[in-house]
């Protein structure tokens, strides 16, 4: 089947209900989505289908319909940063870095929809996220940053 | 394979450049030089002298020896050559250190010394100095104990002031200008006249001269980098999911493989039926592994699947099925016979008079669960072994592979990854010993090992348990004495003892965290009694300091609170160690300790000292209609040098979250010998909605420099506690705190 990632087609040839993180990580070797629990826990894995924030450990791959999946590759580079990853450079929120990725994605998507959110509102949709690092101070702060920079482009 | 063949190949992985004609420099040093892994195998043009600092025509790269599990010790030990290299920041490679003797972590051996951190006297140094040597001859490179830095912090200077002055006599030589007219900018060395002879150019001939040793480091009023706020290394990487964790590594024609081994840890495995596991798509094969099964196939998540459908009857657990039978076995150690080591007995706590009161505590296994599950990647042919895993102990690691398939050390080579995560987690051997069992039946075949995260809960060997007895003695408003035993199984007796090693003595772990405290309490005795071996345990960010912290600190709050005196004024009058006394009055300070606070409000404070590092948390809580609200968390404490500002308050910003979030609602339970919580769903620690405003400070009083890794955990819980007790009057003495109130 084919799956539409980060603006290329790739034709891969897999279970239709493997979901989209593992076709992602060991068929296309994108590797920025993380796998940490497999059940929406955890949200390492957090990767844009036509904009919306979405789990790709729970988005069986047959279940895309020719969705444009965005993984962090896709987001920005190191030469080309999202606003969101130049905020969590400025504020360098990593530790290990493992559920960044997910986080980058899921601020990004948030923000795509609501560009002035409220402390309440982040809270609320970033606690979907993990970090056993702790980083939470530092992505608060880097979310709010990251609506600033949005806002003045 | 040579060395330098390794690094070669290493760098194919993280992108790093190769070592062509070149010269690498290092120090350390000891009365007798230790191996330099460097050094094997070099070609004409190129010379190593030490394991720390390769120049070669195209780039400085500086080696940092120790695994990065997030810390960012890479940065910070990247800046300690750096800075006395004059190099600029960003302007050379690092690479992690490959298993060699070179890289012994000497601060280790110093923490394994019975003594107090903060007893400087001539026989604590002298048993430390013995403790190292030991340490150096088994060269045991581990990452552990808060104790990089300390470690690093002068040996790297040196290595990189070695650099520096052997750079400068090679342009010395080349140009007739004496050394004392030549200055270093800017990765290069400079002439009276301005021109600038790049480090690289001098490369080669910097090969062929002897190391300058003995140049006095940099005064620290002249750091251009340790103590300012630089940007960490793998931040833009990590930043934009360019980095690759062991657990996205790719080698060509390599298999993903996952484990099921029976979830009573050590039990054996008695039968197995895969028969319809076999016939599932993307299957390759399936192995058995010690206690338990492998599949091999063409996708991990086909190999989960599968491995899933597999039916397997278990042996029993080597450990009491229940955990009100580990409860049991704990409480009955409280018994002279297990007696495991009276370390303190201050005055004389059976003469002091006053009022008595009594607490119990307890402390429950958890588990580490770092975000990326264990893994590894091993390619085992009948003459060499590659393995790519993040690891916290890379000698330990070759000796683990060795015994697995039969080869010498030599033929094993280990290129250590970025992890995501530890926590003491990737301390363990099972799932690179269970990489090399399926690699070992595959010869020829990279096989990629990944834990599902259910495998990983099912086999993180968690903190261990631990119970806590405390009786207090109280007179004329003041804290005169405690008497506080505490019993727990031995951690460093279950982590060594899977790597086949023996610790005599006490188990300092029972205590720590409370005999070590630097209080002055007239009448204070301090026991530990050692349980049985129960299920197994291993190190626990900050290990024992958590369970006997909280203990100590909670009934010395206990004692303070019936004493009727102030929790900040009564801790600061009983502290006698000048360093941490400063950090009980700076907490005081940042919190404006004893101001008004509003309705249903509470603050608790704690201090604990581990590793070296003395601890004070604030903790200010709400008791709302739904629960415990934490608001606000102040933590002072001391490290000697704050080597990244920035680094360092995220690191003890997470350390407080770490610690509250374990407190609040985590912990690992058995039934039938298995742990019942396996995911993150029922072993959540903290959420973002739940995390409060943490400030910082870092104070410098301390003589010696300590790592900030594990010290900002072990006050979270006590002072949480003892917040919850100001603001609803419930004392809690059992974590964690869910189990007793609601969180919002």
């Amino acid at each position: 089947m084919e799956v539409r990632v980060n603006g290329n087609t790739h034709e891969v040839d897999v279970s239709a209900d493997m979901p989209l993180l593992w076709v992602l990580r060991d068929e296309l070797g994108i590797t920025g989505p993380k796998y940490g629990c497999g059940i929406a826990q955890c949200g390492a894995c957090t990767v844009h289908v036509d904009g919306v924030a979405v789990r790709s450990c729970q988005l069986a791959v047959g279940d895309l319909a020719g969705g444009e999946v965005l993984t962090i590759e896709g987001l920005g580079t190191p030469d080309t940063l999202h606003a969101v990853q130049e905020a969590w450079i400025e504020h360098q929120v990593a530790q290990c870095g493992y559920c960044q990725s997910g986080q980058i994605m899921q601020a990004a998507a948030l923000l795509d929809r609501t560009p002035a959110p409220s402390d309440d509102v982040i809270d609320a949709v970033m606690s979907g996220n993990l970090c056993r690092c702790g980083t939470y101070p530092r992505i608060r702060a880097a979310v709010k940053t990251a609506a600033t920079k949005l806002q003045e482009v | 394979m040579s060395r330098i063949g390794t690094i070669a190949r290493r760098t194919f992985l993280i992108g790093t450049a190769a070592v062509a004609g070149g010269v690498a420099f290092g120090t350390y040093l000891v009365k007798r030089p230790t191996e330099n892994p460097l050094l094997d195998d070099i070609a004409d043009g190129e010379a190593a002298f030490n394991p720390w600092v390769i120049v070669n025509a195209d780039r400085v790269t500086l080696i940092a020896p120790h695994g990065d599990k997030g810390q960012g010790i890479q940065s910070s030990q990247a800046a300690l050559i750096a800075e006395e290299m004059d190099l600029e920041w960003g302007d050379f490679d690092v690479s992690f250190g490959m298993p060699s003797k070179a890289y012994w972590n000497t601060a280790m051996a110093g923490d394994v010394a019975p003594f107090m951190s903060t007893d400087e006297s001539r026989r604590a140094e002298t048993v430390r100095g013995i403790m190292g040597g030991i340490f150096k001859i088994v060269g045991l490179q581990g990452t552990g104990g808060s104790t990089s830095m300390p470690d690093s912090f002068i040996k790297l200077r040196e290595a990189g002031a070695m650099a520096r002055e052997t750079l400068k006599l090679a342009a010395s030589t080349r140009t007739g200008i004496p050394v004392a007219d030549l200055k270093t900018k800017g990765g290069a060395v400079v002439l009276p006249d301005g021109t600038a002879l790049k480090y690289t150019e001098l490369a080669a001939d910097a090969a062929g001269l002897e190391p300058v040793s003995g140049t006095p480091l940099c005064d620290p009023s002249r750091w251009r980098l340790i103590g300012k706020p630089m940007e960490r290394l793998d931040i833009i990487a990590k930043s934009t999911g360019t980095l690759d964790y062991g657990i996205d590594l790719v080698v060509p024609d390599m298999v993903h493989a996952t484990v099921c081994v029976n979830p009573r840890q050590g039990g054996s495995l008695i039968s197995y039926d895969a028969t319809a596991a076999r016939d599932m798509t993307g299957v390759l094969d399936i192995v058995e592994v010690t206690n338990g099964v492998a599949v091999i196939a063409t996708n991990t998540w086909y190999a989960i699947q599968a491995v899933n459908a597999v039916e397997f009857e278990w042996g029993k657990a080597p450990y009491p099925p229940e955990q009100e039978q580990h409860w049991e076995a704990v409480e009955a150690a409280f018994s002279e016979g297990s007696l495991d080591s009276e370390w303190r007995n201050d005055g004389d706590f059976g003469a002091a008079i006053g009022s008595v009161i009594e607490g119990e505590y307890r402390s429950p296994y958890v588990a580490h669960a770092p975000l990326e599950p264990l893994n590894a990647i091993v390619h085992v042919t009948d003459d060499q072994v590659e393995v790519w895993s993040g690891h916290q102990t890379q000698g330990m690691l070759v000796d683990a592979v060795a015994g697995v398939t039969g080869h010498s050390a030599d033929q094993i080579t280990f290129h250590n990854q970025w992890m995501g995560g530890s926590f003491g987690h990737r301390l363990e051997l099972e799932h690179i010993k269970q990489a090399a069992e399926i690699a070992n039946q595959m010869r020829g075949t990279p096989v990629k090992l990944t834990y599902s995260r259910e495998e990983d809960f099912a086999h993180d060997f968690p903190r261990h348990i631990s119970m806590g007895r405390a009786r207090m003695i109280i007179a004329d408003g003041k804290v005169e004495g405690m008497d506080l035993s505490i019993a727990a199984p031995s951690v460093i007796s279950s982590q060594m003892g899977r790597a086949g090693l023996s610790v005599p003595g006490p188990d300092s772990q029972i205590a720590a965290g409370a005999w070590n405290n630097p209080y002055d309490i007239p009448n204070y005795r301090m026991r530990a009694y050692r349980a049985p071996e129960l299920a197994p345990v291993s190190s626990w960010r900050a290990v024992g300091a958590n369970a006997a912290g909280f203990f100590f600190d909670t009934a010395l709050d206990e004692a303070i609170h019936a004493a009727g005196a102030d929790p900040l004024d009564e801790r600061i009058r009983l502290m006698g160690h000048d360093v941490s006394r400063k950090v009980l009055e700076a907490v005081g300070e940042m919190s404006s300790w004893g101001g008004e606070l509003g309705p249903n409000k509470g603050r608790g404070i704690a201090y604990v000292e581990s590793f070296g590092v003395p601890t004070a948390e604030v903790v200010e809580v709400t008791n709302t209609e739904a629960g415990i609200r934490i608001d606000k968390v102040w933590i002072a404490l001391d490290v000697g040098t704050v080597v990244d500002p920035v680094n360092f308050e995220n690191l003890v910003q997470g350390g407080v979250i770490f610690g509250l979030g374990h407190a609040m609602n985590s912990e690992i339970t058995y039934s039938d010998g298995i742990a019942q919580q396996s995911n993150y769903h029922d072993h959540e620690a903290m959420r973002l909605f739940q995390c409060p405003e943490i400030e910082v400070r870092g104070l410098e009083n301390a003589e010696h420099i300590r790592g900030v890794g594990e010290p900002p955990v072990p006050p979270a819980a006590p002072a949480l506690g003892n917040a919850i007790f100001a603001a609803t009057g419930q004392r809690i003495r059992e974590l964690p705190f869910n189990k007793h109130i609601n969180f919002v």
